[in-house]
């Protein structure tokens, strides 16, 4: 117990004594929690709509200014010839264009007339599915207005949507616990494999391997404190995630606690297996890199886990960062309770005893 | 056959096709100061790092303090103390800091590694740099702190590998003090050096060339076997005949 004490103090020691790493410590998850959800969203807003316009009606003019008016979506110009549409499609500045075919208004009421055609600029995916589901929603008031007005009776809503749990689905909701958990892999991901590996490239690892040091103290002394640090650091960004963008779990703080807890063993233990198969600084990087790429990118952290093939979705199951993106967002969003999440929990806690265990026995004091 | 602390049967260590030490076999007994010399690259380090539990030996075998090098190598680490060619004390930690690290790693208790540390510190002059960052300190100083730390829990044997390299005359003679009184105290050194002045301090000397324990004797009667006035001439009489390059 006294050699894990003095370990301890030795590695508390050395962090404060670093001139670099207590800054990081509480100024990383401060800017990364300011400054990243400014702007990464994937609301789609600037759509440059031209307008191609046959009809010269009261309803093309109708739905011209109801697309000038949209914040969404911004008016490049209106042209009655389609190959100057195209042009300004294939030179990027329009990325829709809207045709509005000839009598348009005044065949609307005949079910085969000619249809008003849309064409997307779907290089980038997102913007053009984005961008023709603005237009069209916007088209479809404007027609509603029209038929309401000629027939008042008729007139009827077709579709309601609700979104449930991120009411405005504001896209930052949806970032803020991801962004806790990229800054619980990188803090507690990386800086315990760091400081294992800067003890080998100093060789001040030998001078511990030739003491009778057991390897499950010394892996616990590196571990505890990024474990303190970890749940420093989600602290931090709760409080910045209320102060700047006023989200609070809706769930309880302890369950989310508890989940980070269970995910920084595990990340750190992960961190440290890696740690013990290096020997140098850019080789523990180039690895703990290419982990972390599949953990940020295959989580369900960015993309949802639902959409993927089925191949990557069974593949998931073995990636822990997967079940602690479901609990942090579940609970903080959704409220839910651990009866629900239970499995999440078991599958972190089982992660976390695997590389744990992992770290101890891979950590070599003899060669 | 208590008296013989360190003995070493056919002891081999391999890296690929690369055979570091072979076969080498040798006793050494409790209370001297055991010359381990050898050219660069010859399998010294490689060899004490079998011995230290740091590394396993191919073949071979051999005990310290009474435990199996093969088997065993945390039952030895609770009975040596080990000087790494390289400086590996805690740079970023105080001259305090680093003394009750690792008396806490032996099981010293509080009020045990406090005497010691005072006591430690007043033999070496350091008392006024017992708060002072280790990284600051000059090398010959380092090296001094190095051994006592490496000797703070009174270990049976004590392995130095090149602890006076790149140290001054004066601080050189310092150190070869603190080794005479430790060896007084009955602790067995073992200890590496490419000084040749050095080697005639120790009881009995073994050189090594090419992963091999070719002469192994007291400095005097090597001397006499090889007709020659020096170690250094012994050493380099033996050295010539190696294959290896640095």
């Amino acid at each position: 117990m006294r050699t894990f004490i003095v370990l301890l103090q030795k590695e508390l020691l050395q962090i404060r004594r670093n001139s670099f790493l207590p800054k990081l410590i509480l100024v990383f998850p401060i800017m990364v929690m300011l400054v990243i959800p400014l702007f990464t969203t994937m609301d789609v807003r600037n759509v440059n709509v031209v307008v191609v316009d046959f009809d010269r009606s009261t309803a093309s003019r109708r739905i011209v200014s109801h697309i000038e008016a949209s914040e969404y979506l911004s008016l490049m110009g209106v042209t009655s010839e389609y190959g100057v549409a195209m042009k300004q499609l294939e030179q990027g500045k329009a990325d829709v264009v809207v045709q509005v075919p000839n009598h348009f208004e005044r065949d609307m009421a005949i079910s085969d007339a000619d249809k008003i055609s849309i064409t997307a600029n779907a290089v980038n995916a997102t913007k053009g599915s984005m961008g023709t589901q603005y237009i069209v929603q916007t088209i479809a008031r404007t027609l509603q207005e029209l038929q309401g007005e000629r027939n008042p009776r008729q007139m009827s809503e077709l579709v309601t949507v609700q979104n449930r749990f991120n009411p405005t689905l504001n896209y930052r909701h949806y970032m803020i616990p991801a962004l806790m958990i990229i800054l619980f892999i990188l803090v507690c991901g990386f800086l315990p494999a760091l400081s294992i590996v800067g003890e080998k490239e100093s060789g001040t690892i030998e001078q511990i391997n030739v003491t009778p040091v057991g390897r499950m103290t010394f892996t616990l002394s590196k571990l505890l404190p990024y474990w303190v640090i970890g749940l420093f650091v989600l602290t931090v960004a709760m409080i910045v995630a209320w102060l700047v963008y006023g989200l609070t779990p809706a769930g309880s703080i302890g369950l989310i606690y508890l989940g980070a807890a269970l995910f920084i063993l595990t990340i750190s233990g992960f961190s440290l297996t890696i740690a013990n198969f290096s020997e140098t600084m850019q080789q523990t990087m180039f690895v703990m890199f290419f982990f972390i790429m599949i953990f940020m990118l295959m989580s369900g952290l960015l993309t949802p886990i639902d959409s993927m093939p089925d191949w990557a979705q069974k593949f998931t199951i073995i990636l822990p960062p997967r079940y602690f993106v479901e609990i942090l967002r579940s609970v903080y969003l959704k409220g839910t309770t651990f009866v629900e999440l239970w499995t999440n929990y078991l599958a972190l806690g089982i992660f976390a005893i695997i590389f744990n265990l992992l770290a101890a026995i891979t950590y070599k004091k003899q060669a | 056959m208590n008296d013989i602390i360190i003995s070493v049967r056919e002891l081999t260590k391999c890296f690929g096709d690369f055979t570091a030490v072979n076969r080498i076999s040798f006793d050494v007994r409790r209370g001297e100061i055991f010359g381990f010399l050898g050219a660069n690259g010859a399998g010294k380090t490689t060899a004490m790092r079998m011995l230290c539990g740091l590394s396993y030996p191919t073949s071979g075998s051999g005990t310290v303090a009474g435990y199996d090098v093969m088997r065993e190598g945390e039952q030895i680490k609770r009975h040596i103390g080990y000087m790494s060619q390289r400086f590996s004390l805690y740079n970023d930690l105080t001259v305090e800091e680093n003394i009750n690290l690792f008396a806490g790693i032996y099981g010293l208790s509080k009020a045990e590694t406090e005497e010691r540390t005072t006591e430690l510190l007043e033999r070496l002059n350091f008392s006024s740099e017992r708060k002072t960052l280790v990284g600051s300190l000059p090398l010959g100083w380092k090296q001094k702190l190095s051994f006592a730390i490496a000797t703070i829990h009174r270990p049976e044997v004590v392995f130095l590998d090149e602890p006076t390299g790149g140290v001054d005359p004066v601080t050189r003679r310092q150190f070869w003090e603190m080794i005479y009184e430790a060896a007084a105290g009955g602790t067995t050194i073992f200890v590496t050096t490419h000084y040749m002045d050095e080697a005639e301090y120790c009881s009995r000397v073994s050189i090594m060339v090419d992963g091999e324990v070719r002469a192994l004797d007291t400095p005097a009667r090597l001397k006499q076997q090889f007709v020659v006035e020096s170690m250094d001439e012994v050493f380099r009489t033996l050295a010539r005949g190696a294959q290896r390059g640095e």
